[in-house]
């Protein structure tokens, strides 16, 4: 007899993403967790996410700080004994919560991945200048101006160019093009 | 003469490591190297693209991927998060059919192909292990005698493994620094992470990250760091002032690229190393050698 529970349809929707077919994998032996040099900001330790995404408990999941404080270290892809990369989890957990629509008010992460990613859109490269004074204005713009006479002495240095590489008009509408198919097929996203 | 197709990646070409991008190109022609810079490439998406959205983090790389397969030549990156974003993406597409096909109809609404014949190098491993440790010293104009330098190896350019050096206890750096004449820091810190782009979201965790990784240098008597990663750079150099402030010390150790220290013991000249860009200034650990 073939069944379909709340806790099925989360694994394999996690499975479906590459990288997050290990979820099946663990042992919970916890080498994640002891591994990871960010767990005690974490609501759920790596593991524990683990466990109880195999128990269904997505929105639990999805609404956590857990992955959005992952730094991408691999520490603990390296180290498992079971082949996971938890860190390919993470990014998988990150990407469910955004479609989702689920709000993360604990961590400033979800905002400052999302001015990165509109530059890289619409330019198809990364200002720093540009993308470090979007963040601040929508999160904390008494933070961006305390940050200030930094922004000010790495200009000094030449290291915060103003003006953003462009990609050549050809190239900017095939990349456009190549992102906008992706959207739209929108398989893993 | 040895030719690569190059991906300098956001940071290094026009952004805040524009001197490791500067020191590379000059000591790469140092070494009787090539790097031809992809024409019109895209920025790789680092890890906030993989972490919204995952088929159009891959495709920001495969087209990347598709233009550098054009050219025949293995791409070379310096910058560690490029590295993975790069080799991630061509050994899945490999690995996942069903992403493979979403990819390539993607990829063929711009026009592009890609057959998955690219190798993704960075260039640390381009130079130990193409050119070699013996043409680099034979390179050397003005030997480190014994200068004490920290390899901070940082996280991706080792983790997860695509096949250069051990994921937790890498050597290459350090026999890079012996191959100048220095002598490279013991640092049990050498791969541990520096908060990566979090320093931005969540600086204080950051800090104590950054303060851990200069603590360990320091006291294991390093006057200096190297590092082959943009972001590592500029969390050690440029928060240095704050990761020392919340330690109650003050680090005051010169974080350098690699290549500059590279283009130091070559007798290279400011203009192709760009020290001066260098937040914690490296004059007084330098002052013999310039």
């Amino acid at each position: 007899m073939e069944r379909s529970t709340r806790t099925d349809s989360f694994v394999e929707e996690v499975s479906a993403i590459p990288g997050g077919e290990g979820i099946r994998l663990c042992i919970q032996c916890g080498t994640c967790t002891a591994s990871c040099p960010n767990v005690e900001r974490m609501d759920h330790t790596p593991s524990q996410l683990i466990a109880m995404a195999r128990a269904g408990m997505k929105e639990e999941v999805l609404s956590s700080n857990s992955m959005w404080h992952c730094m991408s270290c691999y520490l603990c892809t390296v180290r498992c004994p079971r082949g996971i990369k938890q860190t390919d989890l993470m990014h998988a957990f990150e990407c469910l919560s955004v479609r989702e629509g689920l709000s993360h008010s604990r961590t400033l992460t979800p905002a400052m991945y999302r001015s990165f990613n509109d530059f890289v859109y619409s330019l198809g490269s990364l200002p720093e200048a540009g993308f470090m004074t979007w963040y601040y204005m929508l999160t904390n713009p008494l933070r961006g101006i305390r940050l200030l006479p930094m922004a000010l002495n790495l200009r000094k240095q030449g290291r915060l160019t103003l003006r953003a590489r462009r990609l050549t008009p050809e190239g900017t509408k095939q990349l456009r093009a190549i992102l906008n198919k992706a959207e739209e097929l929108g398989g893993m996203s | 003469m040895r030719y690569y197709a190059y991906f300098p990646g956001c940071s290094s070409s026009e952004g805040g490591a524009k001197a490791y991008g500067v020191s590379a190109q000059a000591v790469s022609t140092a070494l009787d190297i090539e790097l031809i810079e992809l024409d019109d490439w895209n920025c790789c998406g680092s890890t906030p693209y993989s972490s919204f959205e995952e088929l159009a983090s891959f495709c920001l790389s495969a087209r990347n991927l598709a233009l550098a397969e054009k050219t025949g030549f293995d791409l070379v990156t310096p910058c560690s998060s490029c590295y993975v974003i790069l080799n991630r993406a061509n050994s899945y597409l490999k690995q996942y059919p069903h992403l493979r096909a979403e990819v390539d109809e993607s990829l063929a609404a711009g026009g592009l192909e890609y057959r998955g014949t690219v190798r993704v190098r960075h260039l640390l491993d381009v130079f130990v292990n193409d050119i070699g440790y013996d043409a680099i010293s034979a390179a050397v104009k003005k030997n480190l005698n014994g200068l004490k330098v920290a390899p901070y190896y940082g996280c991706q350019l080792v983790r997860p493994s695509f096949g250069f050096d051990h994921p937790e206890m890498p050597e290459s750096i350090d026999e890079l620094i012996v191959s100048l004449g220095g002598e490279p820091t013991p640092f049990p810190m050498k791969t541990r992470c520096c908060g990566g782009s979090l320093v931005i979201s969540e600086e204080e965790l950051s800090l104590g990250l950054i303060g851990k990784v200069l603590k360990s240098a320091r006291d294991n008597g390093a006057e200096c760091i190297i590092t082959p990663c943009p972001l590592c750079q500029t969390n050690l150099d440029a928060y240095q002032k704050s990761a020392g402030k919340k330690f109650k010390t003050s680090f005051n150790l010169p974080v350098m690229f690699f290549t500059q220290l590279m283009g130091v013991a070559f007798g290279l000249v400011e203009r192709e190393l760009g020290l001066k860009s260098c937040i914690v200034p490296v004059e007084m650990v330098l002052a013999k050698y310039l």
